[in-house]
């Protein structure tokens, strides 16, 4: 167990090495140069000076990468006119853009995606095991059919097509609902909820359908394996072999790959909350690309793949938790 | 239900506390009832799976149904138990006198685990995997009986006990594949124990084991129905597993019985046809032959170790010095994990072994690969590529020496092996077993080897079947001039093909002599348990064996 | 019953597979089609557009008539028919570049892992690994944003997407190719003397067939999907090269006031990916009657 833990952070570790060093490889190979986007129209060559120099954009690039990882283990110092700016620990830098330090524009932003992921997520169990069971346990024939229409429709749509489509059909059809706005939980849960809605239900439509899919293949293959045949023959009632035999089975898949989907939807979030003028870290993304906005995008990818390590090592414990042949090693 | 003891036990009909087992502790009481089959038929769709079906098992006796894949014995046991879903099931299961086929499915579940119990084939998938042995034992008892969950858990480990599971508390915890499979068909008898059923029916309950195992299996069922009284229905396609613990013994072919009578009579002194095929197709010592060329194949001191990523190391084989002399068969035998097929595997050159030297001829086998040496693989469905016509899988190692147009070689040779020109461009999924095991002779004779490895080559086929193909290779051996190498773990094949046997265990030779000589003086203790298990068909000789395993264990 | 008796019994596989390749015909002959239409998808109809309104087109349903079918783009007075047209080029050219790239590096990589011995396959192994837990999405796009604006986007896009997500098809291949290989007619082949090369070619390459095809046919709409959010998000086709990804993100500011310009390019967006995703699982009912999983 120790010995997987270990193993698991220096995997963990490897990725997000290779990420940055990509990511530094690829912005400093671009042709764009972010210290003239900067300094603007009508820029003279000194100032330019002065701000690469600020910027830190004029060392050579290992140089420059070895400050930003020294500055992502024990924080480092910045030149700011006569005065010295530290950053402290997990020093991501400042925007190039905004000069605000990259790790509080992330921190900021992250609970609106974290509102998206875990809202979308939880509705899409709810939605897709209950379909899926449904169907798996093949009661009504009209329903197998229509949870398999929608699993293949769900897997068909792009998520800012069913944002749109929900956007017309709510919000200026039906005037249902309002635009979404966002609302922080903390100031108002029912319009942080109201408000979310509609990303959650575009979300949950093509993720519900994949849990609905998997739930009712997992049931279905369970149901046919030996030892049910085993608890059949031992006469016990149906309704205690689906739900303490058959469900438990149908649930692993699904319980790793929820760990995968939050980290997964996240990642992911930059359509969905384009879509809906959300301000989460996917659009402090697209507007930091179109800014070259190196040290943002470099933190938002960092913290991306972190998230999906983070989910990956999580499947992994929870998988080992709930089924009793796995050891993790 | 409820929890209070009643002694007699009415008809099943009577809904509720009646039904409940009662008596405590082993032995039987109550009123005992015979299971009685009359006339049954079940169909799926078209097909008959049973068709017309007839005997009785006493209370406390032991039938045996024996039978061939497809003969409809399964179909039978499940049928017994009111398990099938899309089948057609006529005529009458009197239980008792109740006939149980006009049970609903709440009269059903009363019957199923309380009073006839099932044990099944696959120890490992038929427990679920993702709750504690003792747990699932302890759920049929409280079905059952409504008992506390307190008093379940103490019944458990009682029957965990009882079928000599050591440190009964302790394992009842485990889960099922923290379990060896004899340990694993072990707590399944002990579920079928846990309401002390009247009756115990078991599919092919060794078929998935070892034969020490096997035998310990046997013997434990055997045992189980002395001390509980519970009739046994034993369903098996080995002649010898039923012959030393069934009474009356029923035949089954094509879903019709053939033969059904006392054991003794049936297996000594059969009437039908059929049986007289199957007993003469269970193998059979062949009169010896010395055989002494030089040595062919030379194995010095060879290992092969596996390293296991944060395991350790595993020898497979630790050690094993043979020779395999010109022109005679070497019988391989072994149980599981005894490394017999990485030894079998190293000897034709596919696997290398860590130490040690393995010539032919004198040159080392790594060079010989593809002309003088060849194998026979088990499983013949998995060792033809499906996507390939049965004619290309046997011309690809002539193509490989080089012969342009390969047909007529290849005619010739499935005719040699007794397949028609016809097979050559039909896909193996088209043909039986046996067909295909026949194909991978051919495939293996193309390149005109002087050895053939076999690894188990009739361990996957029914026992006809068995017999034809085991006559074929004796054949291809003394008219081509082969050298053989059965790898088995089948004693009883290898004392009919082998003229001398190696016994294996933990991956080293512990006894090596003339077939005749091992069988019937074995020096080492490994090779005299393994003989004492070997299931016969002869029943005197089959009570005789279990006695002596009896007396060894005591 | 053969394969091909089997498949056209499937209605999902025939409707699919009718539309899927109506869709490629279209997106071939679109130069054919915008002729025989008359118009171009770049020439710019003011006269169309009612000023008044902010450039929402004049006429019902987004301004169709006898020379624009599915009538004119708001804002530009672009023929939208040409347009569409012209995107499916775009849509179904980047998928299906895609998805061949991707197919071959995963079925290389895959091999070699499976066959290459213990090194090649820890390497690889662990390269498949990093591939499959980048962010993908989040990667392509700063990627996509720093490319100078002269390289041809479409090619970039299918690179860009291929280079991003072979994991999945090199983690198949490896698995089928790990399972194949302990198959005793591998073992068989190899006591015939055939060396791995041929042992690949004529033993396991045939066995891959129908997992890859499965695969690669379940990942080409997942590249269209991807395509189009990456022109939804502005990174992906450049105007005035039209694709609908790119449309769609124009319709979000105009959906208001003339939402055919939403259904249009959305309906045939979701009528083509339905169609493939019909393909793709029709085809593994096909190839793989066994397999009951679906996806992923």
């Amino acid at each position: 167990m120790t010995g997987y833990l270990f193993r698991r952070i220096g995997g963990a570790l490897l990725v997000l090495f290779g990420l940055t060093t990509i990511l530094y490889a690829l912005f400093y190979l671009a042709p764009s140069d972010p210290a003239v986007l900067t300094c603007g129209k009508g820029c003279t060559p000194e100032r330019l000076a002065d701000v690469r120099h600020a910027m830190g954009v004029d060392d050579p690039v290992h140089v420059q990468y070895a400050h930003f990882l020294e500055g992502l283990v024990a924080g480092r110092d910045y030149p700011s006119g006569p005065d010295v700016r530290h950053c402290p620990a997990p020093c991501l830098g400042y925007s190039f853009e905004t000069d605000q330090p990259v790790t509080a524009l992330l921190t900021d932003r992250l609970p609106v995606s974290v509102s998206l992921a875990i809202g979308a997520e939880a509705l899409s169990l709810v939605v897709g095991i209950g379909a899926g069971m449904l169907s798996g346990l093949r009661r009504h024939r009209w329903l197998d059919r229509l949870v398999n229409g929608l699993v293949l429709t769900g897997y068909a749509v792009p998520v800012f097509l069913v944002g749109l489509l929900l956007l017309l059909l709510f919000c200026v059809v039906l005037q249902w609902l309002p635009f979404p706005a966002y609302v922080p939980f903390t100031t108002n849960p029912l319009l942080w909820a109201q408000n979310l809605l509609l990303p959650w239900v575009a979300l949950a439509t093509i993720q519900a359908a994949a849990y609905a899919r998997l739930t009712r293949a997992g049931i279905q293959e369970t149901l046919a394996e030996d030892h049910i045949r085993t608890a059949r023959a031992y006469g016990l009632p149906e309704r205690r072999i689906i739900w303490r035999r058959a469900f438990r089975g149908a649930m692993l898949p699904l319980v790793t790959l929820t760990a995968l989907d939050v980290a997964a939807i996240m990642t992911s979030a930059v359509l969905t909350e384009t879509m809906f003028g959300l301000p989460g870290i996917g659009q402090l993304l697209v507007g930091a690309v179109n800014q070259i906005d190196l040290p943002v995008v470099v933190g938002v990818t960092l913290l991306t793949g972190l998230l999906i390590v983070v989910a990956n090592a999580v499947a992994d414990l929870l998988y080992a938790a709930i089924d009793p042949r796995v050891q993790l090693r | 239900m409820t929890t209070e003891p009643v002694d007699n036990q009415p008809e099943v009909s009577v809904p509720g506390a009646t039904l409940a087992p009662t008596h405590r502790g082993g032995g039987g009481g109550g009123a005992r009832k015979s299971l009685k089959i009359e006339n049954l038929r079940i169909g799926f769709g078209d097909t008959r799976a049973v068709d017309g079906l007839s005997f009785e098992l006493p209370p406390g006796g032991a039938v045996g149904i024996v039978g061939e894949s497809g003969s409809g014995k399964s179909a039978t046991a499940l049928a017994l138990l009111g398990l099938h879903q899309n089948a057609t099931v006529t005529g009458r299961i009197s239980f008792g006198g109740t006939d149980l086929t006009t049970l609903d499915d709440r009269e059903w579940r009363r019957i199923r685990g309380a009073r006839i119990a099932m044990v099944f084939q696959e120890p490992l998938t038929a427990l679920s995997p993702f709750h504690r042995i003792g747990d699932q034992i302890a759920e049929v008892y409280r079905i059952h009986t409504g008992a506390t969950r307190r008093a379940a858990r103490l019944r458990a480990v009682e029957v965990l006990k009882q079928v000599h599971i050591p440190d009964a508390e302790r394992r009842a915890r485990s889960y099922p594949h923290q379990f060896s499979g004899g340990m694993r068909q072990r707590a399944l008898i002990a579920m079928a124990l846990a309401c002390r059923p009247q009756v115990i029916v078991a599919d092919e309950p060794t078929t998935a084991l070892d034969v020490t195992v096997q035998a310990q299996i046997l013997d434990l069922l055997d045992e189980v129905r002395s001390t509980t009284g519970a009739g046994l229905l034993l369903i098996s396609h080995d002649l010898g597993v039923v012959a030393g613990s069934a009474d009356s013994v029923v035949v089954m072919r094509n879903g019709r019985a053939v033969e059904q009578g006392p054991t003794e009579s049936v297996l000594v002194t059969p009437r039908e046809a059929y049986t007289r095929e199957l007993i003469a197709a269970v193998p059979h010592p062949n009169p010896p032959r010395t055989v002494e060329g030089e040595p062919l194949l030379r194995l010095t001191d060879v290992r092969k170790h596996f390293k296991l990523p944060r395991r350790g190391r595993v020898d497979a084989v630790d050690g094993v010095t043979l020779d395999v002399r010109r022109g005679e068969t070497l019988g391989i035998a072994g149980e599981s994990g005894t490394g017999k097929t990485t030894l079998a595997r190293m000897m034709v050159g596919l696997v290398e072994p860590s130490a040690g030297k393995i010539t032919f001829d004198g040159a080392d086998i790594a060079r010989r690969r593809g002309r003088s040496v060849q194998m026979v693989f088990q499983d013949p469905l998995s060792s033809l590529n499906p996507r390939r016509t049965v004619g290309e899988s046997i011309a690809d190692p002539l193509r490989l020496q080089g012969v342009r147009d390969p047909r007529a070689r290849v005619l010739s040779l499935l005719e040699r092996v007794g397949l028609s020109p016809r097979e050559y461009d039909r896909y193996p999924h088209q043909l039986s077993g046996g067909m295909r095991q026949r194909v991978g002779i051919a495939r293996a004779l193309a390149p005109s080897p002087r050895l053939i490895v076999c690894d188990e080559p009739v361990s996957s086929l029914d026992v006809t079947t068995q017999a034809q193909i085991l006559a074929l290779l004796e054949d291809l051996r003394s008219t081509l001039d082969l050298t053989l190498v059965v790898v088995s773990h089948d004693l009883a094949v290898l004392r009919q093909i082998a003229d001398r046997v190696a016994v294996l265990s933990g991956g080293a030779v512990v006894e090596l002599g003339d077939t005749a000589r091992v069988y019937e003086q074995p020096e080492h203790p490994y090779t005299k348990e393994l003989l004492a298990a070997i299931p016969v068909a002869d029943p005197l000789e089959a009570r005789r064996l279990r006695a002596l395993r009896r007396s060894r264990l005591v | 019953m053969t394969r091909a008796a089997v498949a056209f019994r499937d209605r999902g596989l025939v409707a699919g597979a009718a539309i899927a390749t109506l869709m490629v015909v279209v997106a071939v002959s679109a130069p054919l089609l915008t002729a025989i239409s008359g118009q171009d998808p770049t020439t710019f109809h003011d006269g169309l557009l009612d000023s008044a309104r902010g450039g929402v087109p004049v006429g019902a349903f987004g301004g169709v008539s006898g020379e624009h079918w599915l009538g004119v783009e708001p804002g530009t007075g672009r023929d939208l028919f040409a347009r569409i047209v012209y995107g499916a080029r775009v849509s179904l050219g980047v998928a299906v570049g895609a998805t061949v790239l991707q197919v071959l590096i995963g079925l290389l990589a895959g091999l070699a892992a499976g066959l290459g011995g213990r090194w090649a396959d820890a390497a690889l192994g662990r390269l498949i690994d990093l591939v499959l837990a980048v962010p993908s999405l989040v990667l392509a796009i700063s990627l996509l944003a720093i490319v100078p604006a002269d390289w041809p986007r479409p090619v970039l896009l299918a690179v860009v997407i291929a280079v991003l997500g072979w994991g999945g098809t090199a983690r198949i291949t490896r698995g089928e190719t790990l399972s194949l290989r302990t198959r005793d007619y591998v073992a068989a082949a190899r006591v015939s003397g055939a060396g791995w090369f041929r042992v690949a070619r004529r033993e396991i390459l045939p066995g891959l067939t129908a997992p890859v095809l499965t695969y690669a046919a379940l990942i080409l709409p997942t590249n269209m999907i991807v395509e189009a959010g990456l022109s939804f998000l502005g990174v992906g086709v450049r105007p005035p090269t039209p694709s609908w990804g790119q449309m769609l993100s124009t319709a979000t500011t105009w959906f208001r006031a003339d939402p055919m310009y939403v259904v249009v390019p959305g309906g045939l967006l979701f009528l083509t990916l339905l169609a493939f995703v019909l393909v793709a699982n029709g085809l593994r009912r096909v190839l793989d009657p066994r397999q009951s999983e679906f996806l992923r």
